[in-house]
């Protein structure tokens, strides 16, 4: 079997579209949401959960055999909480404003659903391998969701992007105005919304009953 | 007392967990589907939120803190455990949610059986570990504090999904775009219940 069969290829792409953590799965929403009125938080906030779920999904994956059955839920968020501390030291370390305006989520990827949802869907039966690759994809599917929610928020809310002007000033003259109730917190659920909207209007099978 | 009062209603109105800073959100949008469920996972995660923020803000005071440990003796002022506190609050509440699930399970069977896994998934319900987190960074004067910031919380987060579950059973009646059903439809609205909170946000007593 070679590193990238087309199972481990399903594995990695699934979750970018057809199975996407944020809004087919449902898993992961709370942070997705918070973190996403300006876009280098999103960017940030997308690769520290993906560095988390694919470590966490490698060292589950190595201790599945040994894992009590019982205690499984505690041990998870032992490894999930001592990655996450990692990960919130080197921000701090390195990042220290976005690590600012993050504020509480970065703590907050310890109960981020996608961590416990995909430990005990895919983990807990899958090699390290496999397991490494699902947590990458899951990781980056949401990372996707969070940097296109970002992406239009900044750019509606405050006319930029990472922080630099993109709506030229000459629109500000003829009376164009930054929409403030993108910055605010329910446009996040409604930008949300929308891409759901679109998204299963291309995919018909994900459609709900009611 | 005004600082409990205020601080009471603020964590209810102004600093709802649901719609000030989505936490919690899966469990709110996957068990809002009928009122009688929702209501016991709010009291479920009230209850978790009182018991739990008082012992984490004890912990946080007297144990991991930057010289919190003064009171074992001057060599101790100095040591500073704060990265552990996601390692502690996350075990505190862990082993909470164990309680409460071996409770409901003896004294509400049918309730334990409607909330199925969600039970167990309040140890990783956001709202709860991020009770803990704003605890520690908001720094309250007191335990008594504390505990109110806990209890508003849940309350403000047990008004939010069981007015989801209630809008929800009634929506089942109306005509949504075929791919709005089901999760598209529910963000909708649940931003709109955020637009209507944030008219409390002005709120000072």
């Amino acid at each position: 079997m070679g590193l990238l069969s087309n199972k481990n290829k399903e594995v990695l792409a699934g979750p970018l579209s057809k199975n996407n953590p944020v809004i087919v799965q449902m898993l992961g929403i709370c942070s997705a949401l918070a973190v996403t009125s300006k876009l280098e938080p999103s960017i940030v906030m997308g690769l520290s959960v993906t560095a988390v779920v694919a470590f966490a999904n490698v060292i589950i994956s190595l201790l599945r055999n040994t894992i009590p059955n019982r205690i499984r839920i505690i041990v998870q968020l032992v490894v999930v909480a001592a990655l996450v501390t990692i990960v919130s030291e080197v921000l701090k370390a390195f990042a220290y404003d976005v690590n600012k305006q993050l504020s509480v989520f970065v703590g907050l990827i310890i109960t981020n659903c996608i961590l416990m949802g995909r430990l005990e869907a895919f983990a807990l039966g899958n090699g390290p391998w496999e397991s490494f690759l699902d947590g990458i994809g899951n990781g980056l599917g949401y990372g996707i969701i969070l940097v296109i929610v970002g992406f239009f928020r900044e750019l509606f809310g405050s006319g930029t992007l990472l922080g630099f002007q993109v709506i030229p000033q000459s629109f500000y003259e003829i009376g164009y105005v930054n929409n403030g109730l993108m910055i605010l917190p329910p446009m996040a659920l409604i930008v949300v919304a929308v891409i759901i909207w679109v998204h299963r209007s291309r995919n018909k099978d994900l459609q709900e009953e009611n | 007392m005004g600082e409990v009062l205020s601080t009471f209603v603020r964590s209810i109105f102004v600093d709802n967990m649901i719609f000030a800073y989505y936490l919690g959100m899966c469990s709110y949008l996957a068990v809002s589907k009928n009122v009688k469920t929702a209501l016991g996972l709010g009291i479920a995660v009230t209850f978790i939120l009182v018991c739990t923020l008082p012992i984490n803000y004890m912990l946080e005071n007297y144990v991991l803190k930057e010289g919190a440990l003064q009171w074992l003796g001057a060599q101790f002022a100095e040591v500073n455990l704060s990265f552990l506190s996601l390692l502690i609050f996350i075990a505190i509440i862990a082993s909470f949610t164990q309680l409460v699930e071996m409770v409901v399970e003896k004294f509400a069977p049918a309730l334990y059986a409607s909330l199925g896994i969600f039970l167990p998934l309040i140890a990783v319900n956001c709202a709860i570990l991020g009770g803990s987190l704003f605890m520690q960074q908001k720094a309250f004067a007191n335990v008594g504090i504390a505990t109110t910031y806990g209890l508003g919380s849940g309350i403000g987060w047990l008004l939010a999904i069981v007015g989801m579950a209630a809008i929800r059973e009634k929506l089942a009646y109306s005509d949504i775009p075929k791919p709005l059903k089901g999760l598209g439809i529910a963000f909708i609205i649940t931003g709109l219940m955020g637009i209507g909170f944030m008219c409390f946000s002005g709120l000072k007593i």
